[in-house]
């Protein structure tokens, strides 16, 4: 007897599959094209990154990637002569359009603010978000309705409506431009977030694992660090990602408050000026650097958001 | 291994009272089962007991000492949970010795614990698998191995066997009963299983809207129900009931029930006119033609060895439980004849029973 007939009803068609295949890759080319144009023009020379018609076909060069971390001066080429030879690729790069390296950029320190800070409030606003979503979700919480309610309402108008206020008051707290400030602002956006999503998770997670933890000669601290966390870990994963996408990429409050010691890369990156306009190569260089770190971290939780979907879908 | 003692104990969650001033004791060594339908208490009870609820009003003593505003954690003793809450980032090993961790208990010292409570359990192959994978009936071992491990004062159980299939479940509650006469641990136990409860129990206390209706032996409560909930609640088919009016004088033997004298054991207390129900197990019934109390067959329900009978009478449906091989068939007028030694009396606006001669032969046999 032949099965070819047979089908399943819960399997996706043979049509179906096709349908869903085209309308995938057709939202990643719309999503990653500019991507890789940002990325494509990283590696061009500032006048085929000005080309017109756009160049698709181009002599790659790292150019870009030597303006972004570098300040250069113009020379002549008499004084570039007497130099002696390049110390590196770069060097050699900005020499052939009469240029010499004077010193570092901002980029790197810029990019490790944005690195302190991202990560920095995604922590202290997981962590605050996870301990107060346990404590509504297995406690009596007076008002607890209410509380929540409060919480969420601290999204409910763009963070950058309450800019001004916000400004004068680091301004007399001394908190302007400071790494604490903007830990701070970011850990206060994303701590609302993270209480409702953790509470979802929290809420699935049985409480007879802590009891029988209680029980069985643990203090309800403990309980929790040894059984909810290790549960919540899915939850706490996709939280975290959100959260330091937000502190990663946010660019209103960032250049309003931060100019200095403590700006980070969003504000940073536009105001990369080459010679005779911006430098489109390096500004793409930026970009392309400061993808990476969210890159990485999604990825490396990509295991943990992956259960998240499936998470309680089978068995509670 | 430890006394349980508990002295009015009682809990209210806002207005809502989920048990009223309860009262038992469970021996040491003994197996109690606490039974009764959803909602009536049982559970908060336990919960109570474990220190995961504290109680309104009342008193826990364990082993003579009182517990009652303890943490559960000082408690010593044991609770397996209806969905038996294995931690599933660890394996099985991990899981049974969790408790011992937290003794600070040297870490060789766990994994001899450990052997030798999955030996005692039969689950010593399972150490080192996950416990996400494993059926129920292993599950089930592995809670309670979590729960041996320690060698707590006494065990309590919430409904361990509610979620396992019935095939499962025989073999699970004869495997507690034979670990329970191995080691002869305290235990609670709670269910709304009636079969659970009468086969494992030394006593059970069947409990309905918060209150203790009974307690005592599976075979007292079965025998002589304190309370129609009880009569009711035990028995499948349940206990029938035939009303009738007027009072009892102490020393009366007979009673009439539509129209027929029925004889019954020797009331030993007045009870003032009022609607009363006459109570008789199913088992206790026999077909006879002789007899005044008739009825209809209304229906049959084949079970091997016996069968159910339904024979609608004056008063409604009731069942009798007779031999399969008698042939009936619906519409047949019969006449029914009562075991009259085995009967009971209630009081049908308190649901109490009427103290009779039957029931002082559990006084009796309690005392002497």
């Amino acid at each position: 007897m032949s099965l070819t007939t047979a089908h399943s009803v819960v399997a996706p068609s043979t049509n179906s599959k096709r349908i869903a295949g085209v309308l995938v890759v057709g939202y990643a080319l719309i999503s990653i094209v500019p991507l890789l144009w940002i990325f494509a023009t990283s590696f061009k020379t500032p006048p085929d990154s000005i080309a017109y018609p756009p160049k698709i076909v181009f002599q790659p060069s790292i150019e870009g990637y030597c303006n972004l971390f570098t300040t250069r001066t113009r020379q002549t080429p008499e004084y570039i002569n007497s130099l002696g030879p390049a110390t590196g690729f770069c060097d050699e790069t900005v020499r052939k359009r009469n240029m010499v390296i004077a010193g570092p950029s901002n980029f790197l320190p810029r990019f490790v603010n944005s690195l302190i800070i991202a990560f920095g409030s995604t922590f202290c606003a997981v962590f605050l978000g996870t301990l107060s979503a346990y404590g509504f979700s297995r406690f009596k919480v007076p008002l607890a309705d209410d509380l929540l309610f409060f919480i969420l309402s601290t999204r409910m108008m763009p963070p950058i409506a309450v800019a001004i206020p916000i400004y004068l008051m680091y301004r007399e707290l001394g908190l302007s431009d400071t790494a604490l400030g903007m830990i701070l602002l970011y850990t206060a956006v994303n701590v609302s977030l993270a209480v409702w999503l953790l509470k979802g998770f929290i809420d699935e997670i049985p409480r007879e694992y802590e009891e029988a933890a209680m029980i069985d000669g643990y203090t309800r601290l403990q309980a929790f660090w040894r059984t909810v966390l290790p549960q919540a870990t899915t939850g706490i994963a996709a939280t975290a990602i959100f959260c330091l996408i937000f502190a990663w990429n946010e660019y209103a409050f960032a250049a309003l408050l931060t100019s200095g010691t403590a700006q980070t890369a969003p504000p940073f990156i536009p105001t990369i000026i080459g010679e005779g306009g911006q430098d489109w190569p390096a500004v793409a260089a930026g970009t392309t650097i400061f993808l990476v770190p969210i890159l990485v971290f999604t990825i490396l939780l990509r295991k943990q958001l992956l259960r998240g979907i499936t998470f309680g879908a089978v068995r509670k | 291994m430890a006394e349980i003692r508990v002295q009015n104990l009682r809990k209210a969650f806002g207005e809502f009272v989920a048990v009223q001033d309860s009262n038992f004791v469970v021996e040491d060594g003994e197996f109690f089962v606490m039974l009764g339908p959803s909602g009536c208490g049982k559970t908060t009870t336990l919960r109570m007991i474990a220190g995961l609820e504290l109680p309104t009003g009342g008193k826990i003593l364990l082993g003579g000492e009182d517990v009652t505003m303890r943490r559960a954690r000082e408690r010593d003793i044991a609770f397996v949970f209806q969905l038996f809450a294995l931690y599933p980032h660890m394996n099985v090993r991990k899981n049974i010795g969790f408790p011992l961790l937290a003794q600070g208990m040297a870490s060789a010292e766990i994994r001899a614990r450990v052997d030798e409570t999955a030996k005692l359990l039969r689950i010593d192959h399972l150490l080192d698998k996950s416990v996400s994978g494993l059926a129920g009936g292993d599950r089930q071992r592995v809670a309670l191995g979590r729960a041996i491990v320690r060698r707590p004062k006494c065990f309590l159980m919430d409904e361990p066997l509610g979620t396992l299939d019935t095939e499962f479940r025989d073999l699970m509650v004869h495997e507690l009963r034979e670990l329970h006469n191995r080691i002869h641990a305290t235990t609670v136990y709670v269910t709304h299983d009636q079969m659970e409860a009468m086969s494992m129990a030394d006593k059970i206390a069947v409990m309905n809207h918060g209150v203790i209706e009974q307690f005592g032996s599976p075979r007292e409560i079965y025998d002589r129900p304190a309370t129609m909930f009880v009569a009711e609640f035990i028995g499948s088919p349940p206990m029938n009931f035939l009303k009738f009016g007027g009072g009892l004088a102490k020393g009366a033997k007979e009673i009439v029930v539509q129209g027929a004298r029925v004889t019954v054991p020797e009331v030993r207390e007045d009870v003032a006119p009022a609607d009363m129900a006459l109570g008789i197990r199913p088992e206790h019934i026999r077909f006879d033609d002789a007899s005044k109390l008739r009825g209809a067959i209304y229906g049959t329900e084949y079970l091997g060895t016996t069968q159910i009978v339904a024979v609608e009478t004056a008063d409604g449906i009731i069942k009798a439980r007779v031999a399969a091989g008698i042939h009936l068939s619906p519409g047949e007028q019969v006449g029914l004849a009562l075991s009259s030694a085995r009967l009971s009396l209630f009081e049908k606006g308190t649901g109490r029973a009427v103290k009779t001669a039957m029931y002082e032969q559990t006084a009796e046999a309690r005392h002497g």
